[in-house]
C-alpha cells in the first residue's frame, strides 16, 4: 500500500515537471503582459491578437503546408518501400532496412548540413553557381527526415500478413493491381496511418532541417520560409516568448487534447460499432 | 520481352530517393570534409580541429553533457517506465498518454517556455547557463527515455519474478536479477535516443545557456550560417564517426534495429 | 470419348526451386466430377503441384491442360479455379458477406444490349449487387452460414471460417475446386464431421475437387481417387481399395495404413522368406529374387501355440509353424493391438482374440494376404529404422551417425540435441522418431579391417554385374545390406561395412509437427 502511494506520488510529481512549462503558458494566455510571472489582469484579449498577427498566421500556414505535402510523399515513398522491400529477394531486403535505417539513427543536424552540402555542391557545379535552396529542397529534407519513419512501421505490418491472402485474391480473380488495392493496402492501413500521423508531428516539430534546407516559400515568393519552429527561435533569440504564442499554445493544446480523447473514445467504441451495418444499409 | 507488374518494383523510387538525399549527401560530406574552398584535396580542416583546444573542448563538453543527461534520464526515467507497465500500480495506459502528449507542442515553444519559467524561478541562462541547459535536456528527452523503456517492461515475464521470489530471493534481488536484465535492451535503447541528440542538439543549448554554451550542434550550426562548409562537413563526419561506434558497440549489444524503432514510434 | 472426360491434365510437370525437383515428372489425368486427392508425407510435393494447377506456381517445364487447352503459363486470376486454403487466408478486413462476394466483383458475364436504333450487342458485364446478393446468398445456405453474413471473421470459429473459405471459393462456379490440407487447423472432432459435409459437399455440387492431405485416413475416406507421392514422383494412382489391398510398392504400402514390412527373398516356386522362416504365397517371382512383403496387422492370425511347438522353436528346428513372443498388448476397442517379437523382427497384429503378454503365440498368415512387391534394387531401404537420444540412426541393433537436420530442410541442431526449425523458431525432439532409412548401393564401404566401420557382415552372395560386383553382405544382426563394389570379395568373407553421414537418406514416417518438444 506505501508502495502504491509512493509510486502514484512519484508518477504525477514527474507528469508535473513535464507539464509545467506548457500550463505556466496557458495560464499567462489569459493576462496580456510581456513576461510570464507578471499577472496585469485578466483578459482574452491575447487570442484575437494571435489571429490577427499576420507574421505568425503567415509560419502556422507554412508548416501545416509543409507538414501536409511531406507527409503526403513520404507515406507514398515509405509505402511503396516497404511493400517492394517485401517482396523482394531476402538480400535486397536487408539492403533496403539498413539504408533506411541511417537517417532513422543519424543525428538530424548531420543529415541537415549533408544535404546542404549537397544542394550547394549541385548548384555551384552542376547549375554553375545557382542557389537551389526552394521550398523544394526544404520538402525533399522534410521528406529524408519522415520517410524512413514510415517504412518502419509499414514493414511489420506486411510481415504480420499471412502470405496467403494475396494469393487468393488472384485466386478468386483479382489481378495484381486490384489484389494490392483491395487486399494489401487495406490489411497495411493501420501502419499507413501511424505512419502519417508519426511524418506529421516529425514535420511540424522540425527547426534544424528546416532552417539548413529552406529557401523563397511557395506563399511569400521574396523572402525566406518560416515555420512555426523558425519564427519561435528568431523570437526568443531577442527575448521571452511573444504573448501571441501563449495563446497559440493554448489551442495546440486542446486540439492534442482533444485528438487523443477522440481516438481513445473511437478505439473504445469501434468494436461494436461494425455489426449490422450491410442490414441497416438494405 | 513485355514488362510485368511485379510487387518488388515499388521500392525503385523509394531506393532512388534514399540513394539521392541519404546516401550521396554522406560522400559530398566526406568530399568537403577533406577539401579547401578551392576544391582541392587538404587535410586542414582536420588539421584544424585537432589543433583547436576551443573544438576540442566542444567535443568533450558535448560527450559530458549527453552522458549527463542519459544517465540522469534514466535514473528519472526507469522507476517511472516501471510502475507505468506495472499492473500493481497503474492500470491506465492514458497516464503514459500524458507522458507523451507534451512532444506535441513545437519543440522550439516548449524550449522558449522552460527558458522563461526557469528565468521566473530565478534560474537564469545568463547565469547558470550549465544547469539551465541540463534541465532543458532532461525536460526534453525524458519522453524518450520512457517510451522504449515502458514498451520493454510491457514484455517482461512477470512470472520469472514471482519464480526469483518463490526460490527464496528477496524483493531487491529479484528486482536486480530479474526485472534488469530482461530490460536491458530498452536501456540501451534508450540511452542511444537521448545521447546522440544531446550530443548534436542546437536550439536547447543555445536557448537555455542564452548562447554561452557550445556543443557539437551548435559549432556546426555556427559553420553553416558562416558557409563553411570544409570544416562543418569535418565535424558532421565526426559527429558520424562517434554515430556508427556507438551503432556498432549497441549491434553487438544485440539490440535489434526494430526496438529502437518500436521505441520511436509514438503511435 | 475418354478425350471430353478428362478436366485437367498434367504432362511431365517438373517444379525445381534452387536446383532441387520439388515435382518432377509429374504426369496425370483427373476426369470430370472426381475427388481426388494427392497424399503423402510433408516436402513430397502435393502442395506445389497443386499450387501450380492453382497457377500460383509456374511448371519449369511440361504442361497444364485444362479442358484441353494449355493453361501451363495463364495467371491465377485467368483459370476458372478457385482454392481452399490451409490457414483459410480469409480477408481479415472484410466480413462474411464482402469474402464471400469478394471474387463476384470481378466476374463478368455476357450480356445481350439492346442499341437505341434497336440493333442488339454483345456486350460483357460486372454482375449486378442483387445477382451478387442472390449467389452470396446461395454460397452461404450450402455451407450452412446463411445467418452470420454480417459477422466479422475474427469473431468466427474455426470451423466457421472453413466454411466462409469454402462459400467463398465454391461462389464463383470454379470447374475445379483445390483444397490445400483445408482440415488441418481443426480439432479431430471438426475434423471427422468437416470430412463427411465434404464428401457430401462434392456429391451436391458435381464439380471436380482436387484435396491435397498427409493423413491418409482422410484421403480413404473421402476420395474417388487416392495419388500417393514421395519425393516430389507419383507412387501410385488409384481407389482407396486398391491402393489400401495392393500397393504398388513399399512406400506406399507403409504409407497407407498400418503395416509391417520385410526384406524378403524368393527361395522357391511361391514360396518367399521372411522373419527367418519360409511362407507360401501367391505372387510369382523368380527364384532368389530380393523382395519387399508387406503384412497388414489384420490379415495375421495369432493362435494358441502347443509346447511342442514352442520347444521346437526353441531349440531352432526349422520345419515348424513360426512362433514369436508377445511383447506387449493394446485394449484399441473393437481388437487387441499386439507387439509380436519374432527373433529381432517385431510384428504388429490387430486380433479381436484375447492372448496374455509375455507368452508364445504360433503366428499364421494366409498366403492370399502376403502382398509381395518387386523391391527397388537402386539402394538399400530400411523401414522400421529410428532415431535414438544423441540423433544416430538405429537399424536393428546398429547404430549409425546420420544427418537428422534432412528431415526439415533449413533447420539447425541446438546444443541440447534439439531440431530447431529457423523458420519459426520451433523445437523437435526426435528421439525415437520412426524413419526409413535409404543409402545407395554405391554409399557403402566395404573393408577387410574390422575396425572403424560401423558393423561387420558376412558375404552371402556376390554377383558379376559387368563392370562391378554386387555384394550381398548379412550381419549379425540379420539385416541385409546389398553393396556395389568394384573389388573381387570371396563368398563367405567377413567384413566391415561404414556408412557415411551424408549419405543416408531418412525419411519421417509421420509428420514431423508429432515430435514438436
Amino acid at each position: 500500500m506505501v508502495k502504491k502511494i509512493f509510486a502514484q506520488i512519484y508518477i504525477w510529481l514527474i507528469l508535473l515537471f513535464m507539464y509545467i512549462p506548457i500550463l505556466v503558458l496557458i495560464a499567462f494566455s489569459f493576462t496580456t503582459s510581456v513576461n510570464v510571472g507578471v499577472w496585469t489582469g485578466f483578459s482574452f484579449d491575447l487570442y484575437p491578437a494571435l489571429f490577427q498577427d499576420g507574421e505568425i498566421m503567415a509560419a502556422l500556414g507554412n508548416t501545416l503546408i509543409i507538414a501536409f505535402i511531406s507527409s503526403a510523399v513520404s507515406v507514398l515513398l515509405g509505402t511503396t518501400g516497404a511493400i517492394g522491400a517485401f517482396y523482394s529477394k531476402k538480400r535486397a531486403m536487408r539492403a533496403l532496412d539498413s539504408v533506411n535505417q541511417i537517417p532513422v539513427v543519424n543525428a538530424e543536424i548531420v543529415m541537415a548540413l549533408s544535404l546542404t552540402v549537397m544542394f550547394v555542391f549541385v548548384g555551384s557545379y552542376i547549375f554553375r553557381g545557382a542557389n537551389l535552396f526552394s521550398f523544394w529542397t526544404l520538402l525533399i529534407g522534410h521528406v529524408v527526415l519522415s520517410a524512413p519513419f514510415v517504412y518502419l512501421s509499414i514493414k511489420p505490418k506486411l510481415q504480420q500478413m499471412d502470405p496467403n491472402l494475396y494469393e487468393a485474391a488472384l485466386d478468386l480473380g483479382a489481378t495484381p493491381r486490384s489484389a494490392l488495392y483491395r487486399v494489401t493496402l487495406p490489411q497495411i492501413l493501420p501502419g499507413i496511418l501511424s505512419g502519417f500521423l508519426l511524418a506529421f508531428t516529425l514535420s511540424l516539430d522540425d527547426f534544424i532541417i528546416t532552417t539548413f534546407t529552406r529557401g523563397p516559400g511557395l506563399l511569400n515568393g521574396q523572402g525566406t520560409i518560416e515555420t512555426l519552429s523558425t519564427l519561435v527561435q528568431a523570437k526568443i533569440k531577442k527575448g521571452p516568448i511573444p504573448p501571441e504564442m501563449r495563446a497559440l499554445t493554448t489551442i495546440i493544446f486542446l486540439v492534442v487534447l482533444l485528438l487523443v480523447v477522440g481516438v481513445t473514445l473511437y478505439r473504445y467504441f469501434h468494436k461494436d460499432k461494425k455489426h449490422s451495418r450491410r442490414r441497416m444499409a438494405r | 520481352m513485355k514488362l510485368r507488374f511485379q510487387r518488388k518494383y515499388l521500392c525503385i523510387p523509394y531506393w532512388a530517393f534514399l540513394i539521392l538525399f541519404v546516401i550521396i549527401p554522406i560522400f559530398i560530406i566526406i568530399y568537403y570534409a577533406f577539401t579547401d574552398t578551392n576544391g582541392f584535396f587538404s587535410m586542414d580542416a582536420l588539421i584544424d580541429f585537432f589543433t583547436s583546444p576551443v573544438k576540442i573542448n566542444v567535443l568533450l563538453v558535448s560527450i559530458f553533457i549527453g552522458l549527463q543527461t542519459t544517465l540522469i534520464c534514466l535514473i528519472i526515467g526507469y522507476p517511472l517506465s516501471y510502475f507505468l507497465a506495472n499492473k500493481k500500480f497503474n492500470k491506465n495506459v492514458v497516464l503514459v498518454m500524458l507522458f507523451i502528449m507534451p512532444m506535441w507542442i513545437n519543440f522550439v515553444l516548449r524550449t522558449g517556455a522552460t527558458r522563461d519559467v526557469l528565468f521566473w524561478l530565478g534560474i537564469n541562462g545568463g547565469t547558470y547557463p550549465y544547469l539551465a541547459t541540463l534541465i532543458g535536456m532532461v525536460y526534453n528527452y525524458l519522453p524518450f527515455v520512457i517510451l522504449p523503456l515502458y514498451t520493454t517492461m510491457l514484455k517482461i515475464d512477470q512470472s520469472q519474478v514471482e519464480a526469483a521470489l518463490d526460490l527464496g530471493a528477496s524483493p531487491m534481488r529479484a528486482f536486480t536479477h530479474a526485472v534488469v536484465p530482461q530490460t536491458l535492451p530498452g536501456i540501451v535503447s534508450a540511452s542511444m535516443m537521448v545521447f546522440m541528440p544531446t550530443m548534436s542538439s542546437y536550439v536547447i543549448s543555445d536557448t537555455l545557456s542564452e548562447g554561452k554554451i557550445s556543443l557539437f550542434g551548435n559549432t556546426i550550426y555556427l559553420n553553416f550560417s558562416n558557409s563553411q562548409w570544409n570544416t562543418g562537413s569535418f565535424m558532421a563526419l565526426i559527429m558520424l564517426v562517434i554515430i556508427g561506434l556507438l551503432m556498432f558497440v549497441t549491434r553487438n549489444a544485440n539490440v535489434k534495429a526494430e526496438d529502437r524503432a518500436r521505441g520511436t514510434g509514438l503511435w | 470419348m475418354e478425350e471430353n472426360n478428362t478436366i485437367i491434365e498434367l504432362i511431365n510437370v517438373t517444379k525445381t526451386f534452387d536446383g532441387m525437383d520439388a515435382v518432377s515428372d509429374f504426369s496425370l489425368k483427373i476426369k470430370k466430377g472426381e475427388f481426388v486427392t494427392l497424399l503423402g508425407p510433408s516436402g513430397c510435393g502435393k502442395s506445389t503441384t497443386l499450387r501450380m494447377i492453382a497457377g500460383f506456381d509456374t511448371p519449369t517445364s511440361g504442361q497444364i491442360l485444362l479442358e484441353g487447352e494449355d493453361i501451363t503459363k495463364l495467371p491465377p486470376y485467368k483459370r476458372p479455379i478457385n482454392t481452399v486454403f490451409q490457414r483459410y487466408a480469409l480477408f481479415p478486413h472484410l466480413d462474411v458477406y464482402d469474402n464471400v462476394a469478394f471474387g463476384l466483383k470481378f466476374k463478368k458475364v455476357p450480356d445481350v444490349k439492346i442499341k437505341r436504333n434497336g440493333t442488339k450487342k454483345e456486350i460483357m458485364r460486372h454482375l449486378t449487387r442483387k445477382e451478387i446478393d442472390d449467389k452470396v446468398a446461395r454460397a452461404l445456405r450450402m455451407v450452412d452460414l446463411d445467418e452470420l453474413e454480417d459477422r466479422d471473421i475474427s469473431t468466427l470459429s474455426g470451423g466457421q471460417q472453413q466454411r466462409v473459405a469454402i462459400a467463398r471459393a465454391i461462389v464463383n462456379e470454379p470447374s475445379i475446386l483445390l483444397l490445400d490440407e483445408p482440415l488441418g487447423a481443426l480439432d479431430l472432432k471438426m475434423r471427422k464431421d468437416m470430412q463427411i459435409e465434404l464428401k457430401e459437399m462434392h456429391k451436391k455440387i458435381g464439380i471436380t475437387f482436387i484435396y491435397v492431405t498427409h493423413d491418409q485416413e482422410e484421403a480413404l475416406t473421402m476420395s474417388d481417387t487416392i495419388v500417393v507421392m514421395n519425393n516430389g514422383a507419383i507412387q501410385q494412382v488409384g481407389n482407396p481399395i486398391d491402393i489400401y489391398n495392393e500397393p504398388n510398392n513399399a512406400f506406399v504400402a507403409n504409407f497407407i495404413g498400418e503395416s509391417n514390412i520385410y526384406n524378403a527373398t524368393m527361395v522357391g516356386k511361391l514360396k518367399v522368406r521372411f522373419l527367418n522362416h519360409v511362407f507360401d504365397c501367391v505372387d510369382d517371382f523368380p527364384l532368389n529374387e530380393k523382395v519387399d512383403v508387406v503384412i497388414r496387422p489384420e490379415d495375421v492370425d495369432l493362435k494358441k501355440a502347443s509346447k511342442e511347438e514352442i520347444e521346437n522353436f526353441k531349440n531352432k528346428k526349422k520345419d515348424g509353424p513360426l512362433i514369436g513372443y508377445i511383447s506387449s498388448r493394446l485394449f484399441k476397442g473393437i481388437h487387441y493391438q499386439y507387439v509380436i517379437n519374432i527373433g529381432k523382427n517385431e510384428l504388429i497384429v490387430q486380433d479381436t482374440k484375447e492372448f496374455k503378454t509375455d507368452e508364445y503365440i504360433k503366428i499364421e498368415i494366409d498366403p492370399e494376404l502376403i502382398h509381395i512387391m518387386n523391391k527397388d534394387l537402386t539402394s538399400n531401404v530400411f523401414y522400421d529404422a529410428w532415431i535414438d537420444k544423441q540423433n544416430r540412426l538405429v537399424i536393428s541393433d546398429m547404430t549409425f551417425s546420420c544427418d537428422v537436420k534432412q528431415l526439415l530442410p533449413g533447420s539447425s541442431i541446438d546444443e541440447e540435441g534439439y531440431l530447431i526449425d529457423s523458420k519459426t523458431g520451433k523445437k523437435y525432439d526426435l528421439k525415437d522418431a520412426d524413419v526409413i532409412a535409404e543409402i545407395g548401393l554405391n554409399d557403402i564401404e566395404m573393408s577387410d579391417s574390422h575396425e572403424d566401420c560401423d558393423v561387420t557382415g558376412e558375404i552371402i552372395s556376390l554377383i558379376y554385374k559387368g563392370d562391378h560386383y554386387q555384394a550381398l553382405i548379412r550381419t549379425e544382426e540379420e539385416e541385409e545390406f546389398i553393396v556395389d563394389t568394384p573389388y573381387d570379395w570371396n563368398e563367405g568373407d567377413i567384413v566391415g561395412i561404414s556408412i557415411p553421414e551424408d549419405k543416408i537418406k531418412l525419411t519421417l514416417k509421420g509428420d514431423i509437427s508429432k515430435y514438436e518438444a
